[in-house]
């Protein structure tokens, strides 16, 4: 009984440890999708979360600006003016019409500042099924991890 | 021929499910001749997947512009290297791609095997020919790679039409290591099918004892060595070619990769339980069960963009089948297990828990917290929205925080299991074969923390990593020595030749000095630095030791694309090392970009120049450079893995009778209780 005790122990301890470990990582790294039209539904803590939101980059938007670029995204035929702020070049692929993925906080004057964007090239990897773009967080190239 | 390859793949099809349904037969029956046909309409579903795979390839090499997939995937310009790879670059060929690695591991499995295990092969085959059901309707009915262009014309009449040129390879593949990261990859998710053919085979089967382990064991490390290089490479590509500085990201995609080989890992070190001591047999199934369970998992994360990633292919429907076939696999699975359990019955019991068993049992234990961790955080956003409504998803920081510690737990585990013995450990063993180890690792930890040390995630790794190199050279020494007082050859002679004595354990043992350099790389991420700075002809940006001075800019037309291309300088206390020339690419053909880091590596550090495009206030060139510490241990790591791995698979020398004159081994005292056991060790370990 002793040596099933000590083995349930370590078991135990392990598993717990690295429980507590995950549960930690969770709340530093949690991150909510939302779609665009979610964003101004949004009320109270919900505001204050990390959150992703995707989109279409619209033509002619990009606006290279010292220390952020500034662009909108599109979907569901809302637009949301998002600032980047991160330090790391945009992808390759960020160019007008792709698909790009933002991350970071809604700033109270409406626009949404990003610390991170992905891009995924429209004209390739083939376009989603239905073309609903603005969900499609598939991408082939990460600007910041 | 792109009518050919549809035929090809149907024929297979056919087969296949001959295979299938005659195997089932064959099973009841028993009829010598049935079984036959079967195993050889096995043998031509595989050849005939060859064949449909072979005309793909051609209809790329002759620039067919009227096969949809040779249109969307190259161009008359790509070159030859690259149309190879073009095979696997999309949804389409990387699944025939699939069906073509698993038919030659069905191949070899069906040939080696032919005249033996005559109660065993059918019920393999019939799984086999069950998997490979599943990817020929894909193949064939669901994401044909042999769609030919068409258009109605003005009567309504659909008309084959041929583009005068393809839209081209994605940039981001047109990269050495996307030739050869896939089919290493696939090699091993395809790869670990057979395991678990054998596996569930032996369980319907009620096959007797270990044979089946015994059986497939190689084939299990084949895979699992394909999937270790695949990972690895994989890791390369993105440290090489996305330029963000880093080789993992815990992207769903790479995590898809790595839960496989972690379950596999665990797998290849638990059988030994079960063959030493006929314990963990339940585990074991269920291990190679869970593994193939990931595989296709993993194949499924890849392809239907339900988690997204860097790496996805599209959001398809495709994901449908896969969760078919998995529900289907796991009710196979649970079924063949309720029904014939009695079967795995353990022999015994744990004795204590300082043993080899003990270890063995961690060892797992970790490996499959690691794993659940893994799971549930690539599979959060998926669970959350399932359950909360929200879509929520977990980063690097999650993965981080579970995994390191459990990293460094498996790095202890290396260093201790081999060296426990079986049933229990006595005090005295204990220090015998782990007090100079230990003492080593600690005085390192000494040193580094004199010398600076202050992360203690590395620290600690450098510690363990110094311990279980320690204990894998204390017994290559002494197996060694041994050896050496026994046949007088030289020391390091003697330690091939204890190698090839039992290549199992000391094959594992040159696997785990792998991890050690791999552990050792991976602990170097915790100093990394970088710097950006729009950087003016003639300017200079300093980072560590590196000084790096741009010395001007050109513009390099290739054939498939042209290059923007920078000149840096790379000076080392003010004198010069060497040039880099990190650079971007345009590709007409599609109007895509990439860009192509440059690196400087040596096993100390890792110079890692990016050109990050142009500054829209400055006009400049932006470089952004990364200092990364060790990095090239990764990759030394895998190599060294590998080899290690090769060497298991070899059969053991037979002791060689020793010349006259020599002491007999049982007569010489030795003052390590463990090492007169060499001679007996050899065999199974």
């Amino acid at each position: 009984m002793k040596k099933q005790v000590k083995f349930g122990v370590g078991i135990g301890v392990i598993v717990a440890s690295m429980g507590f470990l995950a549960w930690l990582g969770y709340g530093e790294s949690k991150t909510y999708y939302h779609t665009i039209a979610e964003l101004p539904t949004l009320t109270g803590a919900a505001k204050g979360q990390r959150m992703r939101v995707g989109g279409t980059v619209a033509p002619g938007s990009i606006h290279r600006l010292s220390g952020r670029i500034d662009f909108v995204l599109e979907g569901e035929g809302k637009t949301l003016p998002v600032s980047y702020i991160g330090s790391d070049p945009l992808p390759d692929t960020f160019v007008d019409k792709s698909q790009a993925l933002v991350e970071g906080h809604p700033s109270p004057d409406g626009r949404f500042v990003a610390e991170v964007v992905q891009a995924k090239c429209a004209s390739k990897y083939e376009a989603a099924p239905g073309g609903s773009g603005g969900a499609a967080a598939s991408s082939p190239q990460r600007s910041s991890m | 021929m792109d009518v050919f390859g549809s035929f090809a793949l149907v024929l297979a099809f056919v087969c296949a499910v001959y295979a299938f349904g005659g195997g089932i037969a064959a099973i009841f029956t028993r009829h010598p001749l049935l079984i036959k046909s079967t195993r050889q309409a096995g043998m031509a579903t595989c050849g005939l997947i060859f064949l449909a795979t072979f005309s793909l390839e051609y209809l790329f090499f002759s620039d067919n512009f009227s096969n949809a997939y040779v249109v969307a995937h190259s161009n008359r310009d790509l070159s030859t290297f690259y149309k190879i790879a073009a095979l696997w670059s999309g949804q389409e060929g990387s699944l025939l791609f699939w069906s073509f690695l698993l038919a030659v591991y069905v191949l070899s499995v069906l040939v080696t095997y032919r005249n033996k295990n005559g109660e065993l092969m059918p019920y393999v085959g019939v799984v086999m020919a069950g998997v490979q059901i599943f990817f020929l309707t894909l193949n064939n009915f669901v994401a044909s790679p042999f769609k030919a262009l068409a258009s109605a014309g003005a009567d309504g009449v659909m008309n084959y039409v041929a583009r005068a040129d393809g839209s081209g390879l994605n940039p981001l593949l047109q990269y050495p290591e996307m030739v050869i990261h896939p089919p290493n990859l696939y090699s091993g998710y395809t790869g670990f099918t057979i395991p678990f053919a054998f596996a569930l085979g032996a369980l319907l089967a009620r096959y007797p004892g270990e044979k089946w382990i015994h059986l497939t064991r190689k084939w299990t490390m084949i895979a699992w060595m394909f999937q270790s290089m695949g990972i690895l490479l994989g890791a390369h590509w993105a440290y090489a070619v996305l330029g963000w500085g880093g080789y993992w990201g815990w992207d769903p995609v790479e995590n898809a990769s790595f839960l496989p080989w972690l379950t596999g890992t665990a797998f290849l070190h638990s059988v030994m339980m079960q063959e030493k001591r006929g314990m963990m047999k339940v585990w074991n199934v269920w291990l190679v069960f869970s593994t193939f369970l990931l595989c296709i998992l993993g194949t499924f994360l890849t392809r239907s963009g339900i988690v997204s990633s860097v790496h996805a292919f599209a959001q398809s429907s495709i994901g449908t089948w896969f969760v078919g076939f998995l529900v289907l696999i796991i009710t196979v699975c649970f079924g063949a297990y309720l029904k014939n359990r009695d079967y795995l019955k353990s022999e015994n019991q744990l004795d204590s828990i300082v043993s080899r068993e003990s270890s063995f049992l961690f060892n797992n234990l970790i490996l499959l917290v690691s794993c659940i961790a893994i799971l549930s955080g690539t599979l959060f956003p998926v669970f959350s929205e399932w359950i909360t409504g929200n879509r929520i998803s977990v980063g690097a920081p999650f993965f981080n925080k579970v995994n390191i510690p459990i990293g460094l737990l498996l790095l202890f585990l290396t260093g201790v299991g081999p060296l426990l013995a079986w049933r229990k450990t006595s005090t005295e063993s204990l220090k015998r074969n782990f007090g100079w180890p230990l003492a080593i690792g600690l005085v390192a930890g000494v040193i580094a923390l004199v010398f600076g040390f202050r992360e203690i995630y590395s620290w600690v790794c450098l510690i363990l990593c110094v311990f279980v190199a320690s204990t894998v050279g204390l017994e290559f020494y002494r197996g060694a020595k041994v050896i050496r007082a026994r046949a007088g050859a030289s020391f390091l002679a003697s330690a091939v030749d204890l190698t090839l004595r039992n290549t199992r354990r000391y094959g594992g043992y040159i696997v785990h000095v792998g991890m050690v350099f791999v552990f050792i790389g991976l602990a170097g991420a915790a100093f990394n630095r970088d710097i950006q700075k729009d950087m003016q002809v003639g300017q200079t940006m300093q980072i560590g030791p590196y000084t790096l001075l741009l010395q001007g800019f050109d513009s390099k037309p290739e054939k498939n694309y042209t290059a923007q291309r920078m000149n840096v300088e790379v000076l080392r206390d003010k004198k010069p090392l060497m040039m880099l020339y990190p650079e971007k690419r345009h590709f007409s053909t599609n109007e895509q970009n990439g860009t192509m880091v440059a690196i400087y590596s040596t096993l100390k550090e890792d110079l890692y120049v990016v050109y990050a495009g142009d500054s829209p206030e400055t006009n400049l060139p932006v470089l952004h450079a990364y200092l990364n510490p060790l990095v090239k241990w990764i990759w030394l790591g895998g190599a060294v893995v590998v080899f290690g791995t090769l060497v298991a698979m070899l059969p053991n020398r037979r002791a060689v009778l020793v010349l006259a004159g020599a002491p007999q081994p049982a007569a010489q005292p030795l003052a390590h209780g463990l090492t007169p056991s060499v001679t007996l060790r050899e065999g199974h370990d």
